[in-house]
């Protein structure tokens, strides 16, 4: 599956958010890539799920699921979040 | 001995391939997949070049609004714009830059690991922009060579443990936990609100008591931001402008579409130039915190500043609406007292004066994240134009460093070179 993990830069905190997602993808053995945009370039782009935090969040309208982040350095949250989204990706 | 020259003569002296080689290493030294190691190495080296071909993109813009001012109110006017700067100054400190920023991650995880500022800065584009600037005031007064990486790799890595922790009491207060450090260039900024905070107000009289519309959340998209606010710029300008003056640079154009066109522009060059960024460090940085983990696994991770605003949204928006206005207020201060005009940018005085928004609040409330944006406001302002004499050639661009430190440690830096030069 493809993430997206968006910031309002598409430098920093989404590139936290990128190795956090990375991090717990590996650990659950979740197979896919994950690459880190800025909000205006969302669009168009083909994507399973797009991860940001809550007020980015709250501004994409794309295709793909959005899963707000409150804290993108919890990775409890995070993993638990990537294999929801994950187990949906299979259904 | 052919490779040797190869290696020293041809990669090192071409800073995109040095920046490949930087990525090249970090993956290795981390035993990813050998396809991983080629296309994090590919993507470095392809966004070295995307940065510089955004950097002609934007000039393109600002080498009309510059001679503009300069003409109308016989001042040199400057946008504090990070990625400009920095774009510009590759070409002529590339090399510099790439060696200064490499070492100084080296330089980070020895401070980290001896010292007790247990803090990695991960915030990449900063550490880029900080390395250029190194690059630049050390060039500018006189360095060269081996001693100029070596001093510059060194104050690199001092200033990624050093804002950390200048910054960690008051993240402490905002997160409620001790789990991660603000690792971004603009600390000076956050500290000076979070103490006005501490003298104006109280904590208890918090931001988040408010009710607030979002209207403003639109400033967050930061290539839209830059996008209004240069047309909007050079809109101003050009109604200032004399008629003979505006028709040197519009030609046949009318202000709108003149300033319309060139804002966009101006944008257009921002926004290749961050997505150049974001492939160099995008390779970087999980290379470095993978390398830093095994080194130093009790360093704290300094992070770039909008983890701060889910802790205090309101202020979020306080903060930048104050420093703003600082910024407007400084700027007519600037040229009376014989300092570049600095016009106050979208982006930096919305993450930054955001970031100082939330400090103010968390030790002053509501009066906290007002004064503490508002004094921001002015120090971005005051700093990028005392900034301007150490930066030599580059001090000449019309757009500078926009956030604090880089004031900071570029006028420091600079004085105490000079003493020595």
């Amino acid at each position: 599956m493809k993430v997206l993990a968006v910031c309002g830069m598409g430098l920093g905190s989404s590139l936290i958010l990128k190795m956090n997602i990375e991090k717990a993808m590996e650990e659950e053995g979740i197979k896919g890539t994950v690459e880190v945009r800025d909000l205006s370039s969302i669009q168009g782009e083909r994507a399973d799920f797009i991860f940001a935090s809550e007020e980015i969040a709250a501004k994409i309208e794309h295709n793909a699921e959005v899963y707000s982040v409150k804290n993108m350095t919890d990775k409890k949250e995070i993993k638990e979040k990537i294999l929801e989204a994950s187990q949906r990706g299979e259904n | 001995m052919a490779l040797v020259n190869f290696i020293v003569f041809e990669i090192l002296g071409e800073p995109a391939l040095l920046v490949g080689m930087m990525a090249l290493i970090g993956l290795a030294a981390l035993k990813k997949p050998f396809s991983k190691i080629v296309s994090g190495t590919l993507k470095s080296v392809l966004g070295f070049v995307i940065l510089g071909a955004g950097a002609n993109v934007l000039v393109g813009s600002l080498n009309n609004l510059g001679p503009m001012i300069q003409q109308t109110f016989n001042i040199q006017g400057v946008i504090p714009t990070n990625e400009a700067i920095v774009a510009l100054a590759q070409q002529t400190f590339g090399r510099e830059t790439a060696l200064i920023m490499g070492f100084g991650f080296i330089a980070n995880l020895i401070y980290a690991r001896l010292t007790p500022f247990k803090y990695v800065f991960l915030t990449g584009h900063h550490i880029f922009f900080m390395a250029a600037l190194l690059s630049a005031v050390l060039g500018t007064a006189g360095m060269t060579g081996i001693p100029l990486i070596v001093v510059g790799a060194l104050i690199l890595g001092f200033v990624m443990v050093l804002f950390p922790a200048i910054g960690d009491p008051f993240m402490k207060k905002i997160t409620g936990g001790d789990d991660i450090a603000i690792g971004h260039f603009g600390t000076t900024g956050y500290v000076a609100a979070g103490l006005v905070g501490k003298l104006v107000g109280d904590p208890e009289d918090s931001t988040e008591k408010m009710e607030f519309s979002d209207s403003l959340s639109f400033l967050k998209e930061s290539v839209l931001s830059t996008m209004l606010t240069m047309i909007v710029i050079f809109f101003i300008i050009s109604l200032a402008a004399s008629e003979e003056v505006f028709r040197e640079y519009a030609g046949d154009q009318s202000i709108f579409l003149f300033s319309l066109m060139q804002g966009i522009t101006f944008a257009a060059g921002v926004s290749i130039i961050l997505s150049g960024v974001r492939m160099i460090i995008g390779e970087i940085v999980p290379a470095f915190q993978g390398i830093a983990e095994k080194l130093v696994p009790d360093a704290k991770p300094a992070l770039d500043c909008p983890v701060t605003f889910p802790y205090a949204p309101n202020a979020v928006i306080i903060g930048f609406l104050f420093s703003f206005l600082g910024g407007i207020i400084g700027m007519f201060f600037l040229g009376p007292i014989g300092l570049s005009l600095i016009i106050p940018g979208m982006v930096p005085h919305f993450f930054t004066g955001a970031t100082a928004g939330v400090f103010g609040n968390a030790t002053g409330g509501k009066k906290g994240a007002m004064l503490g944006g508002f004094v921001n406001g002015l120090l971005i302002t005051f700093l990028p134009a005392m900034l301007l004499p150490v930066l030599g050639q580059l001090g000449f661009a019309n757009t500078t460093f926009g956030d604090a430190d880089f004031g900071v440690v570029g006028i420091v830096i600079g004085f105490i070179a000079r003493l020595f030069a």
